[in-house]
């Protein structure tokens, strides 16, 4: 099986916080995995390792065949990333930002049109090509920085909480086109806190303080902790580790205090 | 070096500061703003200097040349006092800050066809009278002078060309002896806007990537920092030009500077100061992390950069250490650049190593800046 990403023993050490403690795992291509984990357990600096803004402490990987300490440059240039805090500009205008990154990533100037047409189609983005993006909802924003980082045509996607604070319909019209993606055989990577993504995704990895402590298929996941769903699998896992005792469901919660 | 990237970000730059109302503020009213306050404060002092006359003679001659003084609308006679001593009183109080006194037999001499003496005392504490009395003073002398012997010649003919008739303006400066003359803060005036300017929009260009998150953005995509940098700098450089023709314009326009020296050389010398100074300007915005740092750490360069340069204070007067230090500003070597050309007309090789070091620290700022960016966020 060819791997999209294979990493060994990464390890990011920030003073003497260990924020991710050697963590080892391999995405087949083509693939949807869904990195999960409580805040600060260390998914958006595992990332930052993969695509060689941040280097590791000790370990090793490759991204797309490429290793990650010697071809940082090679690896940007054929994935496409989407930070976690919004990282367009929000004072230019869709179209602005579109022709801004794709002349960054060297798209030559004759394709230049009809790529970007290609993704105003796929990302759903008609209609507002001129609006200032700093005014656009939520959703319309992560649509629009998801349609910069495909405008080089990536073999390898990156999501980092790409659906945060986006409303339900509009989190559907996104999925809607990572499933696209990877149907025309894209990898992709992507963190989220809301499980029923994760379900939706072919492979899981659960990571909490710094170290994976699951790593499967959806399916496999499930069946091991008895076909429970993946938020109460995901809670079960927090509290046989740490200490910590989550009250089960929000419904629980408010007819516990009534 | 790719320069379709670099293109890009010249054109984000330039939308960005297209759209942004502070940065337009700072890039085109600022320096207008600056020269006019700084310039004006100084013109005002230069007319209506108020003086005392002490007239020892009380004669015609000596009330013409009050006369004269006060014709040229830069002396005002608000007391007449009839002692030494009491204009000298005025100027310890601050209500003069000149005083001129007539000797007796001030209009004898004159039609003895002798060297009249006057006599000026100038309050050197006011740096800006003291630059501008003492030329007035002479140039009114000077031409009360010509006018005397006109009218001398008229009466006697030609044989009294050789006569000494005249009248000589000797001055004392009290307390302070630097002297310079009110040009000499117009060219400075002129660098210290351009950097200041500058350094200002400069070092704000990272830092507001940084703070908006979008750096991160950047620095995952192929883009090389030589690029990046560069595509920052280019915009502000032509700002930075413009900034000079523009305050150039209005020093010679509003505050008669004349060049006297070679105006292309100034020029390409002046292009180099502003890469200069926006080199300071991106060295600071690879070191804050915040707009508000990034505008404490303008202020920390260019407060020095005002006092040491020999803007204000003249570096001569300056003690030995205080004195080296202003080497290490480049404003230094552009104040004596400008000022060499602007008043003294000199051509390069009378400025050549303040050029070699104006050069030299404009590569070595700009080799920082570079050095500083590195595509990592730890
Ligand atoms: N540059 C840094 N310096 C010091 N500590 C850092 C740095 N970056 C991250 N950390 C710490 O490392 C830990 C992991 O952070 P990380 O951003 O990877 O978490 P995360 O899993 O992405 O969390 P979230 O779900 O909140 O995004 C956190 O405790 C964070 O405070
Ligand atoms: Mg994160």
């Amino acid at each position: 099986m060819e791997f999209a990403i294979e990493i060994q023993d990464l390890k990011k050490q920030f003073g003497d916080f260990i924020a991710v403690d050697g963590i080892s795992f391999s995405i087949p291509k083509g693939k949807i995995f869904g990195f999960l984990g409580p805040n600060g357990s260390g998914k958006s600096t595992t990332i930052r390792m993969l695509c060689g803004v941040l280097r590791p402490t000790s370990g090793k990987g490759t991204v797309l065949g490429l290793d990650i300490l010697q071809d940082a440059e090679k690896i940007k240039q054929n994935i496409g990333y989407m930070s976690q805090k919004f990282g367009l500009y929000e004072d230019l205008t869709i179209l602005e930002n579109l022709q801004f990154f794709a002349s960054i990533y060297g798209i030559p100037k004759k394709e230049l049109g009809c790529r970007i047409d290609e993704i105003l189609d796929l990302c759903a983005l008609r209609g507002r090509e001129n609006a200032i993006v700093g005014i656009l909802s939520g959703g319309w924003k992560q649509r629009v920085a998801l349609g910069c980082s495909l405008l080089h045509k990536p073999a390898l996607l990156i999501l980092d909480e790409p659906t945060a604070g986006v409303d339900p319909v509009s989190r559907r019209v996104f999925w809607e086109v990572i499933h696209t993606l990877s149907r025309e055989g894209i990898t992709i990577l992507v963190t989220t806190h809301y499980m029923d993504e994760a379900e939706s995704c072919d492979i899981l990895g659960f990571i909490y303080r710094g170290k994976i402590i699951a790593l499967g298929s959806v399916g496999e996941i499930m069946e091991e902790n008895n076909n429970k769903n993946i938020e109460d699998i995901f809670i079960s896992y927090v509290e046989k580790i740490s200490d910590i005792k989550v009250r089960g469901s929000f419904r629980d919660m408010k007819d516990h205090i009534e | 070096m790719n320069f379709q990237r670099f293109m890009s970000i010249v054109r984000k730059e330039f939308i960005h500061i297209r759209r942004d109302k502070a940065s337009m503020v700072i890039a085109f009213i600022a320096p207008i703003m600056m020269l006019f306050l700084f310039g004006f404060a100084v013109k005002i002092d230069i007319e209506n200097v108020e003086m005392a006359v002490v007239d020892w003679d009380q004669s015609t001659a000596s009330r013409e040349f009050v006369q004269k003084l006060k014709n040229t609308d830069y002396f005002i006679d608000k007391y007449y006092v009839s002692r030494d001593q009491d204009a000298i009183d005025l100027i310890d109080r601050g209500l003069v800050k000149v005083a001129v006194i007539f000797p007796p037999g001030f209009e004898k001499d004159i039609h003895k066809g002798k060297e009249a003496e006057v006599q000026f005392l100038i309050d050197g504490s006011d740096s800006t009278v003291s630059r501008t009395a003492l030329p007035s003073a002479v140039m009114t002398a000077n031409q009360y002078s010509v006018q005397l012997k006109t009218e001398a010649m008229e009466k006697k003919g030609a044989m009294a060309m050789g006569g000494k008739a005249g009248v000589a303006a000797k001055a004392r400066v009290l307390y302070n002896q630097e002297m310079d003359s009110i040009k000499f803060t117009i060219p400075g005036l002129v660098g210290l806007v351009i950097q200041n300017i500058t350094i200002i929009l400069t070092a704000f260009a990272l830092v507001r990537e940084r703070e908006r998150g979008t750096l991160e953005q950047l620095i995952i995509t192929p883009i090389r920092p030589i690029e990046l940098i560069l595509g920052k700098l280019t915009p502000y450089v032509l700002i930075g030009f413009m900034n000079f023709g523009m305050v150039m314009i209005l020093a010679i326009v509003v505050f008669h500077m004349d060049i006297q020296g070679n105006v292309p050389l100034l020029l390409v010398l002046s292009a180099c100061f502003v890469i200069c100074a926006l080199s300071m300007g991106l060295i600071i915005s690879t070191v804050a992390k915040t707009q508000l740092q990034a505008m404490q750490l303008s202020l920390l360069a260019l407060l020095p950069s005002v006092l040491l340069s020999g803007f204000v204070f003249p570096r001569e007067a300056m003690p030995k250490p205080i004195y080296m230090m202003g080497y290490g500003i480049p404003l230094t070597y552009y104040l004596q650049i400008i000022r060499g050309i602007v008043l003294k007309g000199v051509g390069i090789e009378y400025i050549y190593q303040q050029v070699i070091l104006l050069i030299l620290f404009t590569i070595l700022l700009i080799s920082i800046a570079i050095f500083r960016f590195k595509k990592r966020l730890d």
